[in-house]
């Protein structure tokens, strides 16, 4: 098979949204769509399966929680338990009101972080990371769809104008 | 056009017929043009503020806290009071980012970035001054749970001050990863934008090297909208932590649980007010009046007088408790408040935070640009003075009228103060001219329902 591929620019997201149901209901397989913002209901226009990134907030959080408790456990009751003003220090639960300030901020600081650190590296966004964009004006004001060229180039040459787009261009990728 | 759709009677959001190309183009100016003569003289006297304070604060190291005013009565006066201060400012930021994306409220974008960037440059104004008081900030680290060098004694976690530790430090790194992820794809269109080949480099260091990608921009969403959940609680919980540092004292007046609320809507009072002076001069100087439109204004101006208002009703509370609590200490440290030799600071706390703000009832005041800065610098007056007010009134007449005392700055504590001040502009300035100070990638999503041209168009049909 044939590295082409065709890139067809669009100026209007909402066309850009119809253009994509449009060519996914005439079942071409959109390689990519590069959007300078996000377009609501693209993702599902393109059978994007939903993230699970929130999930994973939600277990980051919990080890954050659990991270707290052992560690103000041992700190605090087992390996150095101190008398301070006169409150309970032989056992956690006891003392526990003292440590919820910190339970949650380390419940806050894992899910965030560990939230963003696990999107940067799925998303493949780090520092000198080049960007992937083929035009840059897809970030400004053009929305750009990707898609592999099969046999019949003409057709899916006519589909694609006739879904409103401003250009089209027939790329070979070196790759 | 069915999922654009926006109630007729909201006014505009963005103004001037604006196209997603005249959005990047706008947005882009600032850090394409050169600085003005302007520029340079703020930015010069900012950085002089600075620099003295840089002075004041090695002179502090170099010789110890006892160059400052405080005495064995008074122990915590100005530094603690810049420290909530500067917190406080900081709070309008998570507010405006997070709790009114969790409200979708859309006006927020034009204002989210440059309150998120305050936010951050504030809480680094405030986690100085607890540093600086240790009076060996070299010993910082014994404030993070690790063992130290003397035996596995570890930090106390019964201390509020210490969970001040925790609550500062989590809320100024997840503002930033908060504040830097919604900044990509803004990054990412500067960088594509670029002529210059250094300018070229510097952003696509800073984008990260974002594509917007469609699955890109789905978990980009999502990620915004899960850290607006934490950082919702998380702000909420900064203040309230350290109002904590007083409330779980013994002294009269600081002694009360009203304080976590009172705390949290003070701040959110003097952050709005902050926002609002920074914002009235930048969409002046980077010609963004087209964004941060008159209604803007108006809707910071509406959180201040609410926000301010709820201020009001905690002074009044905090002195009927302290009238019906029946304690003699409790009711001498208020009517020492208002009728004792800091007389002065209590009122103009008052005045500034509880009066000025009622202005704000009146629509053709709330409107005025000229009207709405004043009463954002008088506010930040009163906040500071409120801090003042709780913190050094309550500590100069306490249980002992044999040490009761008098507090009055020295020059260094003004110099660290004022330094404060110009590391903060001098941070906000630099912001300004480099960053994208409007989450344009957001605005470009909301040009369809809430930009007028668009508006106008729906309604001719």
């Amino acid at each position: 098979m044939s590295n082409k591929v065709i890139h067809a620019f669009y100026d209007d997201d909402d066309v850009l949204l119809s253009a994509v149901k449009e060519i996914v209901s005439k079942k071409h397989h959109i390689e990519e769509v590069y959007t300078p913002f996000p377009v609501h209901g693209l993702d599902k226009a393109l059978g994007l399966e939903g993230t699970r990134i929130a999930i994973m907030a939600f277990i980051y959080g919990c080890i954050g929680f659990v991270v707290s408790i052992l560690m103000m456990n041992y700190m605090m009751i087992s390996d150095w338990p101190q008398n301070i003003g006169g409150k309970p220090s032989f056992s956690y639960f006891q003392n526990m009101p003292a440590f919820v300030p910190v339970m949650f901020e380390m419940t806050v600081f894992f899910s965030a972080h560990l939230m963003v650190i696990t999107f940067y590296l799925r998303s493949k966004l780090w520092p000198f990371k080049k960007a992937e964009n083929p035009y840059p004006s897809t970030t400004d004001d053009k929305f750009l769809i990707e898609l592999h060229v099969g046999e019949n180039e003409k057709d899916l040459k006519t589909l694609i104008r006739k879904t409103g787009a401003i250009d089209i261009k027939i790329i070979e990728k070196s790759e | 056009m069915a999922s654009h759709y926006e109630a007729p009677i909201r006014k505009p959001l963005v103004i001037g017929n604006k196209t997603y190309h005249d959005v990047s183009v706008d947005i882009a100016a600032p850090i394409e043009g050169k600085a003005n003569k302007q520029w340079w003289i703020v930015f010069g006297i900012s950085l002089s503020a600075f620099l003295w304070g840089v002075a004041c604060i090695i002179y502090t190291i170099s010789t110890g806290i006892g160059v400052w005013g405080l005495n064995k009565t008074v122990g915590w006066a100005w530094d603690i009071t810049n420290f909530v201060w500067w917190v406080g400012i900081a709070h309008a930021g998570t507010l405006i980012s997070a709790v009114l994306l969790l409200f979708r409220q859309k006006w927020r974008m034009g204002i989210n970035r440059s309150a998120e960037a305050m936010t951050i440059f504030s809480v680094i104004q405030a986690g100085l001054f607890p540093i600086i008081h240790m009076g060996r900030p070299w010993l910082g680290y014994w404030m993070l749970p690790i063992p130290n060098a003397f035996g596995s004694l570890w930090v106390n976690f019964n201390s509020p001050l210490l969970w001040d530790i925790f609550a500062i430090s989590t809320y100024l790194s997840v503002s930033l990863v908060f504040w830097w992820t919604g900044l990509l794809p803004d990054f990412a269109m500067i960088r594509d934008r670029a002529v210059r080949p250094f300018q070229k480099k510097i952003y696509s260091l800073l984008s990260f090297g974002w594509s917007g990608r469609a699955k890109d921009w789905q978990r980009f969403e999502e990620v915004l909208l899960v850290l607006a959940g934490l950082a919702t609680p998380l702000v909420l919980s900064v203040h309230t932590i350290v109002s904590f540092d007083f409330a779980t004292s013994v002294i009269p007046g600081w002694h009360t649980t009203i304080f976590p609320p009172y705390f949290v809507a003070g701040a959110i009072f003097s952050g709005f007010a902050m926002v609002q002076t920074l914002l009235i001069i930048m969409r002046k100087v980077c010609n963004l009046e087209n964004y941060i439109t008159v209604q803007h204004i108006e809707l910071m101006n509406i959180v201040i007088m609410i926000t301010g208002s709820i201020v009001g009703v905690a002074y009044i509370t905090e002195l009927f408790m302290a009238w019906y609590s029946g304690v003699e200490y409790e009711q001498y440290a208020f009517l020492n408040r208002a009728t004792g030799p800091y007389w002065w600071a209590y009122w103009t706390m008052m005045t500034c935070n509880v009066f000025s703000p009622q202005f704000m009832w009146f629509k053709k005041l709330r409107t005025s640009i000229i009207f709405s800065f004043i009463i954002s610098i008088v506010v930040n007056i009163g906040m500071w003075f409120e801090r003042f007010v709780i913190i050094v009134t309550s500590l100069h007449r306490d249980y002992l009228p044999s040490s009761w005392t008098m507090f009055s700055p020295t020059f260094v504590d003004i110099g660290i103060f004022i330094g404060t001040i110009g590391f903060f502009f001098s941070l906000f300035l630099l912001y300004a001219r480099t960053f994208p100070v409007i989450a344009q990638a957001e605005v470009k999503t909301i040009l369809k329902s809430s930009a007028d041209n668009y508006k106008k168009l729906r309604d001719k049909k």
